[in-house]
């Protein structure tokens, strides 16, 4: 069997999104976007809906994600991602829009877009990603940096007294009327990336279907903003992050 | 021919909408217009004034400074316009709530007694519709036909059956002007 | 529905005039002295007849966003507001430039800075020709001095911004956005279908078929040299704007000896001034911008030699006068008169202003 004969088609049991191009991807290794993204790509190709998707994309880490995703998207101001989908939804009823926004655009300097968007009740999809910290600005302190954690902007760790406590959004969305699942997730095993896609796939038949605002929270690590290996990473993402940010389905109707 | 007018009093006594009126008219007339109103919270209970310009050509400026018609509904609104009459022109002035009445000689003054004789009549929300008769027995700027088109115009349709009450309220103005030597 | 003539409130004509455009959207939030424009568009309901999307935002910048959104779909998209509220919405302007989306905003000008007053004003004028938001970019700028020039504007505007791929806006105040006069209404035009859009924008963020490259609409290009090309690209634009897009408007200029140059409420109340100055044998003339940006600079250069004077009458300290002052080289006396925070001048003080200026 020689290697034409390997990677024949009827052979194929695993392979790149087709809506992921060949853009060589900017992320540090072990850094959870590239999952998310992935994971993204292959919900709207197999929803049928690649020429109907408008994506929003954040300032952050992820301000280049429309590099990698063969779709149109739009490059929102930061935070403003929500009233940018708001619109391209209301103008345009019947595409399939999605944000995709981290940490301090979605619940820093973006909180009364996503707030605002969710309880109008749009019928779009929120990605976030919760990685508890900035990484593109080089990893200061976030709205969901854990209490005591080192940043480039409490170098001594946060301290709840003077920045205030970790911002738990997703609870706090749930309690809108205008949202229809919230759900938090993650990416470090192929369990919970199974799990993930189930949960970005409902969120996307939520905004087809009209049933309003869907935000699936991705508790993600950064290897790099943290100072970790990707393993060291994981690890303490499982140990420090998930106790305050559990896993799970926080609202569904 | 234009007419440059200013009506002022306090809020609530239908300044804004006689001045609405007027304008409607003209608009029925074919005239030019420009109606602008003071705005903000004086709306609501302190002093309000609108400036109505009809006129047979474009009109330039929609701030003036003076006028050929005052028509003065307190007395803040006669402090501040009274000498903002053009010589020769006309001052209006309802005596209700007047305690200084106006001095100047360079003007014709005439006074309507419409508050008291609305109230007398029972007919005090008609009170901006008997100045109205008033101002327009002496400056006949638009027919009462128009007038009366202004008026259902401007009224949404649910109150078009106090077209009578108001049509009757303008000629009861007519009546009650006066000049004052 | 066909050239209605109505008696409207500038900012009644303005939501009137954008739904007879075909406007896809209005994304707004309350502010004195502008808020029938969104009250108006609500009791109109669009939605029921054209399709047009109305929608009360949370903030102005969540509104320009909204607007932004709408722009890089290709559709025709406003927002309005009032001078703080424009403040908050220049981020927004920026990042539409910079992305080189059209898009519609109305600034009914109020006396600042801060919070300031609720009255007239035209203190916004650097803020909106100068720049604004970040960067080097520009602003069509249209400044109607009439309510029928408020409806024709919108139409103005839209036409403009989607010809050049640019944001433009209404510069108007609370005299012309409160005052009432006769206005004409242009005839209902449908709103555009999809593939109208993808066919005049064929950059539009609609969706990605199968037969062409991803669409995206952004401002970011982190290589500087990219960035460079941009922004000569963007330069080239202006140059072309404003080479064919000036307009602007005189009254009695032909034997003026003494100009008035104001826009908007201020141009209103100098062609009064200008015809009582004429009662008084004073030959005045008004020159009015329509576009402040572009700014008249050839027409008003061209008046350097005939007059002996000038006066620029704003509602501010003094801001266009600059822009006057380029354009005759200083080769003519300039002078300013203007009333600050609000306060409206009446004609006979810019009267006086003129004669002043008499040698």
């Amino acid at each position: 069997m020689n290697m034409q004969e390997i990677i024949s088609p009827e052979n194929v049991v695993y392979q790149k999104p087709r809506l992921m191009n060949d853009h060589p991807m900017h992320y540090c290794p072990g850094c959870s976007h590239g999952v998310v993204h992935k994971l993204i790509a292959e919900v709207i190709d197999e929803m049928g809906l690649a020429e109907q998707t408008i994506g929003i994309a954040p300032v952050g880490c992820a301000v280049f994600a429309y590099n990698y995703l063969d779709i149109d998207w739009i490059e929102a101001a930061h935070g403003r991602a929500p009233a940018i989908a708001t619109a391209v939804k209301r103008l345009n009823p019947g595409k399939m829009v999605f944000t995709y926004q981290g940490d301090g655009d979605l619940a820093a300097i973006g909180t009364a877009e996503t707030i605002h968007a969710c309880n109008r009740g749009e019928n779009v999809v929120i990605v976030f990603i919760n990685n508890a910290i900035y990484g593109m600005t080089g990893g200061q302190m976030a709205p969901t940096t854990l209490d005591g954690m080192k940043t480039a902007t409490c170098p001594y760790g946060r301290n709840v007294s003077l920045n205030g406590y970790p911002l738990k959004i997703s609870d706090l969305l749930a309690q809108l009327e205008g949202t229809c699942l919230i759900t938090r997730e993650a990416v470090h095993t192929a369990a919970a990336i199974r799990r993930g896609k189930k949960a970005l796939r409902k969120a996307f038949e939520n905004a087809m279907a009209g049933k309003g605002s869907s935000v699936v929270e991705f508790v993600s690590t950064c290897a790099s903003g943290w100072k970790m290996t990707p393993e060291q990473a994981n690890q303490w993402m499982v140990e420090n992050m998930f106790p305050l940010y559990p896993l799970g389905t926080l609202k569904d109707k | 021919m234009q007419y440059e007018l200013i009506i002022a009093g306090f809020g609530g006594q239908g300044v804004l909408s006689m001045g609405k009126i007027l304008a409607y008219s003209g608009l029925m007339e074919g005239k030019e217009i420009t109606w602008f109103p003071s705005y903000g919270p004086e709306q609501r209970g302190g002093t309000a004034n609108v400036t109505v310009i009809l006129s047979d050509e474009r009109i330039s400026s929609p701030v003036l400074n003076e006028y050929d018609i005052a028509v003065i509904l307190n007395q803040p609104s006669l402090e501040k316009f009274e000498k903002a009459v053009k010589p020769g022109g006309i001052l209006i002035y309802d005596p209700y709530g007047i305690t200084r009445k106006p001095t100047r000689k360079d003007i014709r003054v005439f006074e309507i007694d419409a508050m008291n004789t609305a109230n007398r009549e029972g007919n005090v929300k008609a009170f901006n519709m008997i100045v109205l008769g008033g101002v327009l027995k002496l400056a006949p700027m638009v027919s009462m036909e128009n007038v009366m088109a202004g008026l259902k115009k401007s009224l949404p349709e649910r109150h078009h059956k106090l077209l009578p009450m108001n049509e009757q309220a303008i000629l009861r103005g007519m009546e009650l002007i006066k000049e004052i030597e | 529905m066909a050239n209605e003539i109505k008696l409207l409130k500038g900012n009644e004509a303005i939501a009137h005039a954008a739904i007879r455009y075909g406007a896809d959207g209005y994304f707004g939030y309350p502010i004195t002295p502008q808020s029938e424009i969104m009250e108006t568009l609500m009791e109109e309901q669009p939605w029921e007849t054209t399709g047009m999307v109305v929608l009360q935002a949370e903030s102005e910048v969540a509104a320009i966003n909204m607007v932004y959104g709408g722009a890089a779909c290709g559709k025709r998209v406003m927002t309005s507001s009032s001078s703080p509220g424009i403040s908050l919405k220049q981020e927004g302007i920026s990042y539409m430039a910079g992305a080189e989306l059209p898009g519609l905003i109305v600034n009914v000008m109020r006396g600042g800075p801060g919070l300031g007053t609720i009255q007239p004003s035209q203190a916004d004028y650097f803020q909106t020709v100068k720049g604004g938001g970040h960067g080097d970019y520009r602003l069509i700028t249209l400044a109607p001095a009439s309510v029928q020039e408020m409806a024709d504007h919108v139409a103005l505007g839209f036409d403009l911004s989607f010809k050049y791929n640019n944001p433009a806006m209404i510069l108007t105040d609370g005299v012309i956005g409160q005052m009432m006069e006769k206005v004409v209404l242009p005839e209902q035009r449908p709103r555009r279908t999809e593939d109208d859009i993808r066919r005049e924008q064929p950059w539009a963020a609609l969706g990605k078929p199968a037969s062409r490259k991803p669409n995206v609409i952004t401002s970011l290009e982190l290589d500087s040299a990219i960035m460079e090309q941009n922004n000569i690209r963007f330069q080239a634009k202006y140059k072309t704007i404003e080479a064919s897009e000036v307009r602007y408007e005189t009254f009695k200029c032909a034997d003026a000896d003494y100009l008035i140059v104001a826009f908007g409420s201020a141009a209103r109340i100098s062609q009064k001034v200008v015809e009582l100055a004429r009662k008084q044998g004073i030959k005045a003339g008004l020159f009015r911008p329509i576009t402040l940006w572009p700014f008249p600079t050839k027409a008003l250069n061209a008046c350097k030699e005939k007059v002996k004077g000038i006066l620029v009458v704003e509602l501010n300290a003094g801001q266009m006068v600059e822009d006057v002052k380029l354009a005759v080289e200083c080769k003519v006396p300039v002078a300013y008169y203007g009333r600050l925070g609000g306060i409206v001048p009446t004609p006979q003080e810019v009267l006086e202003a003129l004669l002043s200026l008499q040698v």
